[in-house]
């Protein structure tokens, strides 16, 4: 993976809810400085001189009693600990509630070139903020081969060989009014466990398509912004691939196989394709028939309950009526 | 599998024609053919794909091929390279 530096977390691009308001006010030399790991320390004991299991790899989060209590050492002239802390290698500091410290606190940073940050947010926000945006960045990620888009509010990763027509027939999804997210290269992360999460790799690649004999296209141009989506959790994914005569097709629909990608399983629906076969329609089909297994529904199940209903029915009035007594 | 490890040389780096350039060359072969840039690894035979790996001036390139051809494959990619997909 890639490093992730204090200077990548200030230039996140969060939005609305999500924002940091992050500004660095000193130690601009420790922007550099790589976050290895996405959780927080208070340095509460730190600064009261007790320095073992000191979690200094993290980010460092200055609240207001943190701050109060920094002001007080600097008034009492007491600094040794702030001195000593900051001979570990800090991966930055951070000051919740636009708390600003003292001129020796900012000096001892820039001195050791740990960068001091600044937000207007308090503690408890922050802390809750950053922990899902560094959860994000840590996540378990991958580059997969496909399209990623939004039918009917379920999000699909249309896979398969090359040539074997995703591109196509996400655009045709599209024209029919649903969603792209991205094409043909989906970053999919894994986020607390148990969701994947598609996005396109960079946003001034995002939502252009390559389609064979056109060229490359603007999606968001074409079909306005409605037909766009950044990001979107992966619920079921559609295999493409060349009909193949020799193999057997799902032809009920009950068996429940799924892809396991990065640790999450995903229900799974292989799709084959063959001239006059509308790939798009069954996308939407599936689509659908995936949101009523969410609302309980399973057809192929319920078909086959009712079928041995009225088997059993039939049985039981074939008893009825060939039986010899009379009732 | 063959691997090959390239750099790039043109100034530009990989963008919109070479990438059309790896993918026209890539699709003469039978073989799965994959570059790969740090963690990423994309599909040689899709343009966007190619784009999607930013790769600039310098960067480092592995080009990978599995299947019958892929000898070939992966030294007419690398040749690409090499001649700076004719550019500066």
């Amino acid at each position: 993976m890639k490093e992730f530096t204090v200077l990548d977390l200030l230039n996140m691009d969060l939005k609305e809810h999500n924002t940091l308001n992050l500004k660095c006010i000193a130690g601009r030399k420790g922007l550099t400085r790589e976050i290895t790991d996405p959780e927080l320390n208070r340095p509460g004991l730190t600064l009261s001189g007790f320095f073992d299991e000191f979690a200094f790899h993290r980010i460092q989060l200055f609240g207001k009693g943190e701050a109060a209590y920094i002001s007080r050492l600097e008034n009492q002239n007491k600094m040794e600990s702030i001195e000593k802390m900051f001979t570990y290698h800090l991966s930055c500091c951070l000051f919740s509630n636009a708390h600003t410290p003292g001129p020796r606190f900012l000096e001892l940073a820039e001195k050791s070139g740990c960068s001091v940050l600044q937000t207007d947010l308090s503690s408890a926000k922050i802390s809750m903020r950053l922990l899902r945006a560094l959860s994000n960045v840590f996540a378990p990620h991958k580059l997969i081969h496909g399209v990623l888009v939004e039918v009917f509010g379920i999000g699909i990763l249309i896979t398969g060989s090359s040539g074997v027509g995703k591109s196509e027939s996400a655009l045709e999804l599209i024209e029919r009014g649903h969603r792209l997210i991205a094409d043909d290269s989906v970053e999919l992360r894994n986020i607390s466990g148990n969701i994947l999460m598609g996005s396109g790799k960079d946003q001034v690649l995002g939502h252009h398509m390559e389609i064979r004999g056109l060229g490359i296209i603007n999606v968001s141009y074409l079909f306005g912004v409605g037909s766009i989506r950044d990001r979107k959790q992966v619920q079921l994914v559609v295999e493409l691939e060349d009909w193949d005569s020799e193999k057997v097709y799902d032809r009920l629909g009950s068996g429940d196989s799924t892809r396991e990608i990065l640790g999450v399983k995903i229900p799974l629906v292989i799709v084959p394709v063959k001239a006059g076969r509308n790939i798009p329609i069954i996308i939407e089909t599936a689509a659908m028939n995936e949101r009523l297994k969410k609302l309980g529904y399973y057809a192929a199940r319920e078909f086959d309950q009712n079928v041995l209903k009225w088997l059993e029915s039939k049985t039981a009035r074939n008893l009825y009526f060939n039986s010899s007594d009379i009732f | 599998m063959v691997t090959k490890t390239v750099i790039i040389k043109n100034r530009a780096g990989l963008h919109a024609r070479p990438a059309a350039l790896i993918v026209k060359k890539a699709n003469e072969f039978d073989s799965d053919i994959y570059l790969e840039l740090e963690d990423m690894k994309v599909n040689g035979k899709s343009i966007m794909g190619i784009i999607t790996l930013g790769a600039n001036y310098k960067a480092e390139i592995t080009i990978s091929a599995d299947g019958e051809d892929e000898n070939q494959a992966v030294d007419a990619i690398a040749n690409l390279f090499e001649n700076r997909f004719e550019e500066e």
